[in-house]
């Protein structure tokens, strides 16, 4: 039984995590995670069938900061508006790990997206599967893993589900 | 154009000379779509269906496309591959609707007619009649014969572990359709080494098919419209490259050698993609380890006409399956893969040089929205023309690629196929 301390810390780190997506300030993004912290996005055919390809698998938080600098520099891509909607996570399990706790959990997504001149769609939708460590920062993702049920893309994915 | 000329006439005619100048109504009518489906899709030519590491094993299939049919791709229990629609031979019915499995034959679960892994009808439920109170009611008639009702065949033809097929059974040779300059291009890849599958990714573009095929035929826009192959110099116009298509035009291969990259004022000055003081924080995205199979080049993009698009950039690997849609929309499927004598260090390598590809891509993104972008100035103005003058008028291969050649080639190759 996971104590409701740790429960609200996890409350407020995915809620964090979801204002930042949505609220374009990229530049804190990264800050979700440890150094060698893992994100990946992975349709979930990949992701049953145990192929290892991801749409993005950035492996490190240096990598997460390079996708960064492609969202405000590089890309060329229609803007849009994102809006996360995350359930209640459920904590899988509590261990010990070499920095000490190392909790499991997991919560559904749904991320809305709206074009401008456009209605607002269903973008993508799946669920988180994360490994997050206590810092002196506090909780951090050690990896987070994003799962989406959604069969197409409707043409690109720009911005951090 | 006057504002007295009419924005939707009804029956365009294409008056440009040559095809440096291609009318934005070939993308947007319904009616030419058909006879693309028609003529390029669904007959005299192959069309990519999936990978031969796929199916590994008898009984195991994976749905795939031609054009806009659903096929379902199968391993038969003698081993061989075959390729058939999915499409029930009683009322129609898409009767697979697993996207892959194992299974020892196909049956639709409407009346359970019951076909082979070969697409031949084994039975039909009551064939003979239900017999009742001594008297035999219904059953087919008399004449009624299995083998000709089985399910819509495909010829196949599989190459380095590639599966292709079409439902023109009197078609060329596989070989003699891809022609032997594109085919070195292919064998280069699929050299007869055991693929390995990495996944898949899957995208629905709204834009026209053909635009994707020109994208992949069109070396003038990487080093502009994408900072990654500007910046490192992946691809750029200072590169040494060469495009090649085989004698009809139709397909191409788009070779080139990575440059050192950084400023030459020729090809980067006024580039707003160029970052002069870009690096990056994790140089593994970036980490490319020549291989000895690419004999040189460090990219080469083949496009295979109308339906695949083989890509090998650096160490990333894939196939990229067109299946539209409509005129104005198409999935975009990628089949990334190794090689079974890929080291634990290569295989990282190439799953994570595929961020630069694909519907989230670092590189790629970008496409599939400019594209979408050219649909909607299509739509509004059909009868406006695209300009592809880069390179002059002319088609043929060349030594550099600072040229939209390849585009005027493929539209040389659909004005005659499609008589418009």
């Amino acid at each position: 039984m996971v104590d409701f301390q740790t429960y609200y810390a996890v409350l407020n780190l995915y809620s964090d995590y979801a204002r930042v997506c949505d609220s374009a300030d990229w530049d804190k993004w990264p800050e979700f995670f440890v150094e060698e912290g893992i994100y990946r996005l992975q349709p979930r055919e990949n992701y049953e069938q145990n192929l290892p390809l991801c749409l993005l698998a950035l492996e490190s938080k240096a990598m997460i900061r390079d996708r960064v600098y492609g969202v405000k520099e590089t890309l060329y891509y229609d803007p849009y508006y994102q809006r996360h909607i995350v359930g209640i996570p459920s904590i899988l399990s509590i261990e010990l790990h070499e920095q000490g706790e190392l909790i499991r959990a997991e919560a559904n997504y749904v991320v809305v997206r709206t074009k401008l001149d456009a209605e607002s769609t269903v973008f993508n939708a799946g669920y988180y599967r994360d490994e997050i460590v206590r810092t002196d920062m506090g909780l951090k993702f050690l990896s987070r893993l994003c799962i989406y049920d959604s069969e197409m893309i409707p043409n690109s994915i720009i911005y951090p589900i | 154009m006057s504002a007295s000329e009419p924005i939707f006439p009804p029956n365009p005619q294409w008056t440009e000379v040559g095809t440096s100048q291609v009318p934005f109504w070939v993308y947007t009518r319904d009616d030419l779509h058909q006879r693309e489906l028609e003529r390029l899709f669904y007959s005299k030519h192959w069309c990519y269906i999936g990978l031969e590491a796929e199916i590994p094993n008898p009984g195991d299939f994976r749905r795939s496309v031609v054009g806009e049919r659903s096929v379902i791709m199968v391993r038969d229990l003698e081993g061989n591959i075959n390729v058939v629609e999915n499409v029930c031979a009683h009322r129609g019915l898409r009767f697979c609707r697993e996207r892959h499995g194992n299974q020892k034959d196909f049956f639709c679960p409407y009346h359970q007619w019951n076909y082979s892994l070969k697409g031949d009808l084994q039975g039909v439920p009551f064939r003979r009649g239900v017999k009742q109170d001594g008297k035999i009611n219904g059953g087919m008639p008399k004449d009624f014969k299995l083998e000709e009702h089985g399910l819509t065949k495909l010829k196949v033809a599989t190459r380095g572990g590639v599966v292709f097929a079409s439902f023109d059974h009197e078609i060329e040779s596989l070989e003699d359709f891809l022609g032997s300059t594109i085919l070195h291009y292919f064998d280069r890849v699929f050299n007869g080494r055991k693929l390995t599958i990495l996944g898949y990714r899957r995208q629905r573009i709204p834009g026209n098919w053909k635009l994707m095929q020109e994208n992949i035929k069109d070396p003038y826009h990487p080093g502009l419209l994408h900072t990654w192959f500007s910046t490192f110099g992946l691809w750029r116009a200072d590169n040494k490259s060469e495009l090649k298509m085989d004698e009809h035009f139709r397909h191409a291969a788009m070779i080139s050698t990575r440059g050192k990259g950084g400023k030459n004022e020729e090809v980067v000055s006024g580039v707003d993609s160029f970052k002069e003081t870009m690096q990056l924080n994790d140089a593994r995205l970036l980490d490319i380890v020549p291989e000895p199979w690419w004999e040189g080049p460090t990219a080469v993009m083949t496009t295979i006409f109308p339906s695949v698009i083989i890509q090998q950039q650096v160490n990333s690997v894939s196939t990229r399956h067109i299946q539209p849609n409509g005129h104005g929309s198409f999935d975009f499927v990628w089949t990334h893969f190794g090689f079974e004598d890929d080291s634990p260090e290569m295989h990282q390598r190439r799953l994570i040089q595929a961020n630069l590809f694909g519907p989230a891509g670092f590189v790629s993104a970008d496409d599939g929205e400019v594209i979408e972008w050219s649909q909607e100035g299509f739509e509004q103005s059909p009868t406006k023309h695209t300009v592809l003058e880069m390179g002059g008028h002319e088609i043929g291969n060349t030594d550099h690629m600072v040229t939209e050649t390849l585009i005027r080639g493929m539209y040389a190759y659909w004005h005659k196929v499609m008589e418009v």
